[in-house]
């Protein structure tokens, strides 16, 4: 009797079979895993939280309370405006100062190019908090800056900078501004130099180059910078705590406050979830009007 | 011809093509979607509160040689031996009892400090300390009814019956000291740099005045800043309704809207009112004395309102499932005899709550060596706020005392204020 198998050499058993096919879920496996366990069940705990009543000592239960949301958004809109608003502001600011440090250091920085990005995160070598601290020295009322300057009556003697939204915004700008560099700097560097040249050649200005060749190929740069500054910045805390005032609270101090002081977990969780829509939204608004979700591949990149 | 009455196979082919069949995904999203309202619906979280200790808690403590002792920073007297910073009550315990104490500062503000130590004993751990000092107020309240403090044992502190000032026994917040005993006290006033404000400040409605736009100090708390506002604006805290508070806050709303507050503090009105950032600010009595005597040239004015300031206390308190408790009763009855308390009113200008410790301050003021030694020992043992004189004593008031239901309450009305 003649076996109908294939040869032994090329013969795979079926298991065999049927687990390579399932390669590539195994090797997405970890980071699946990493997303469940991180992501998705803190997420799902957190809207489960938003949704309870009940008080820290006696315990939470659920209640699918929804009205907390419009409670707790009522108080504090003013906050959550604010944030976004600051948000904008310093994402804005961060793209006019980083692209042309960033387009600076990829085209002009020659063999220096990796000393130059240390410098920009040199920084980072110190505490964030020690870092916006010392901006309280540098800003103080009677401190060096403001102090020459009334010194030399060029602004009023009870100009202050110190708690109000202009320290907030340059104190978010400053610690923000590295991550916006880096994934510019990424996407200009990546750009074919012999794209410039056929610019020239067919004699497009410097001006006309840039806006209309370098631009719009460094956007999924820019967007990656955007990601990397707006989300982080909106959630800020500590820069409107050290540096802020009486009228800059956003929307991060807040949800600590809720949290840590009220343990008023219900609430806390509302704002975080209402935070994490606003800025969700935000986003995929703004990789459509891109043009494109490529982009959000590319920025991947 | 009916289904009845094909063959079994043809049957299964007729439902395959007639009705809906689910897919696999159907049934992983089904499954998500019921695995995600379960857990929406399933979680709860439970409640904080321990079991309540019972009564023979002390019947199987055995002494020990070790005490760890949660403080707040510059709150006890500081000596120098050999170059190394020491503090000589603590040293004095030591060789008096044989028992090591573990001193540390470790308590910045109460928020952070409960925040670290409430999950470790919601989960019936040992924080580590066997003694804690914690401020009067929602915390101390909120540690009592989880059951997270250890009820003291009397018997064990005849120092404190003997020497405490009748006023710091009893408190409203612990009837019949059952939980804790004062550490020191403080009040919450107005303090002044006159070196920019040319007019003594006597009124809370002092932090109201235009001249001082923008350099106006306020707490970003919800314990000083809303009984102080209750005080100014002529009520007890202690007494004071729900519409009580509203008015308060509306006052301080208003305060904020006009431009005149500079920003919210915490801990760290010193800095910008020595610099002149701020002018007029609320702050704590012991706060203002320590900058002046640790700041050569630095005069800064601590008042008391005239509408009144707030006292508050910090309270020796004994954590939970603590593993020296016994030592630490001998470190509560050690602190009561007034000539260690004298030590430590010497260093740190708080309301000191053993009266005796004057005369020790007395004492040593006669023996100081040094002139300005003995001028500020006597000008310590003269200051009504360390040895508190009725007159003072009339215009202290305490933090109004919450209920656990009216807390949200009190938070929700206070907490738009300074989070704004």
């Amino acid at each position: 009797m003649s076996r109908a198998l294939p040869d032994d050499d090329v013969r795979i058993s079926p298991l065999r079979q049927r687990l390579g096919r399932l390669t590539g879920y195994w090797l997405a496996l970890p980071g699946g895993l990493w997303l469940a366990i991180f992501f998705v069940i803190p997420m799902v705990y957190l809207l489960s939280l938003s949704l309870m009543t009940g008080d820290f000592i006696n315990g939470f239960s659920q209640t699918f309370h929804v009205s907390t949301y419009w409670h707790t958004i009522s108080l504090y809109h003013d906050q959550f405006v604010r944030s976004i608003i600051y948000a904008i502001i310093v994402t804005l600011l961060t793209i006019v100062l980083a692209y042309p440090m960033a387009y600076w250091i990829a085209m002009r920085g020659g063999r220096h190019k990796s000393t130059y990005l240390l410098i920009i995160l040199l920084p980072f070598f110190v505490s964030f908090v020690i870092r916006t601290l010392q901006w309280q020295f540098i800003l103080a009322d009677n401190g060096f800056v403001l102090g020459t300057l009334k010194h030399l009556h060029l602004v009023g003697s009870d100009f202050h900078l110190l708690a109000t939204p202009v320290a907030v915004i340059c104190g978010l700008t400053y610690n923000y501004l590295p991550f916006m560099v880096l994934p510019l700097y990424v996407s200009i560097e990546r750009l074919d130099p012999r794209l410039m040249e056929a610019a020239n050649d067919l004699y497009a200005s410097k001006l006309q180059a840039l806006l209309r060749i370098v631009l719009p190929l460094t956007v999924p740069g820019i967007f990656a910078g955007v990601l990397m500054t707006f989300v982080p910045v909106a959630s800020d805390f500590v820069n409107a705590q050290l540096l802020g005032g009486a009228k800059t609270t956003m929307i991060g101090n807040v949800i600590y406050t809720l949290y840590l002081t009220n343990n008023d977990y219900p609430a806390a969780s509302a704002l975080s979830f209402t935070l994490m829509g606003a800025l969700l939204i935000g986003i995929f608004a703004y990789a459509r009007a891109l043009g494109t979700k490529d982009v959000m591949e590319a920025a991947a990149l | 011809m009916t289904p009845a009455e094909l063959d079994p196979l043809a049957q299964a082919d007729l439902r395959g093509m007639t009705q809906r069949r689910f897919s696999r995904r159907d049934i992983i999203h089904a499954a998500g979607l019921m695995a995600g309202a379960g857990l929406l619906a399933g979680c709860s979280v439970a409640g904080a509160r321990a079991s309540v200790i019972p009564e023979g808690y002390w019947a199987d403590k055995k002494p020990t040689k070790f005490v760890d002792w949660a403080q707040w920073p510059l709150y006890i007297d500081v000596g120098k031996v050999h170059g190394r910073n020491t503090h000589p009550s603590v040293d004095a315990f030591t060789k008096a009892t044989g028992i090591k104490v573990k001193y540390e500062e470790v308590i910045q503000d109460m928020d952070s400090f409960v925040g670290s130590i409430q999950p470790v004993l919601a989960s019936h751990q040992a924080t580590g300390y066997d003694l804690m000092v914690l401020t009067n107020g929602i915390y101390l309240t909120q540690m009592r009814e989880l059951n997270y403090l250890v009820p003291l044992d009397h018997s064990r502190m005849p120092n404190f019956f003997k020497y405490a000032d009748p006023t710091v026994k009893n408190p409203t917040y612990d009837p019949g000291n059952k939980f804790t005993v004062p550490w020191q006290s403080g009040i919450t006033g107005i303090a002044y740099n006159p070196k920019y404000v040319k007019r003594p400040i006597t009124s809370f409605d002092d932090l109201f005045d235009p001249a001082f736009k923008g350099k106006v100090g306020m707490f970003a708390d919800n314990q000083d800043l809303p009984n102080l506002a209750i005080v100014g604006i002529g009520v007890d805290p202690a007494k004071s309704t729900e519409s009580d508070w509203r008015r308060a806050a509306k006052r301080l709303t208003q305060q904020r809207n006009s431009g005149l507050v500079r920003a919210y503090y915490q801990q760290d009105y010193i800095a910008p009112l020595s610099k002149g950032d701020l002018w007029v600010t609320m702050a704590w009595s012991g706060d203002i004395f320590q900058a002046n005597a640790s700041t050569p040239g630095l005069d800064l004015k601590f008042v008391v309102p005239e509408q009144g300031g707030v006292v508050w206390t910090d309270n020796l308190c004994i954590p939970r499932y603590a593993s020296n408790p016994v030592a630490a009763m001998e470190l509560i009855n050690f602190y009561y005899q007034p000539d260690i308390a004298a030590m430590v009113a010497e260093y740190v200008n708080y309301f000191t709550p053993v009266p005796e410790a004057k005369r020790y301050i007395l004492a040593d003021a006669k023996a100081a060596t040094d002139k300005d030694d003995r001028e500020s020992l006597l000008q310590i043992a003269d200051s009504p706020l360390v040895f508190p004189t009725k007159a003072m004593e009339s215009k202290l008031y305490r933090y109004a005392t919450l209920k656990p239901e009216e807390v949200p309450v009190w938070n929700q009305i206070f907490e738009p204020v300074y989070e704004s």
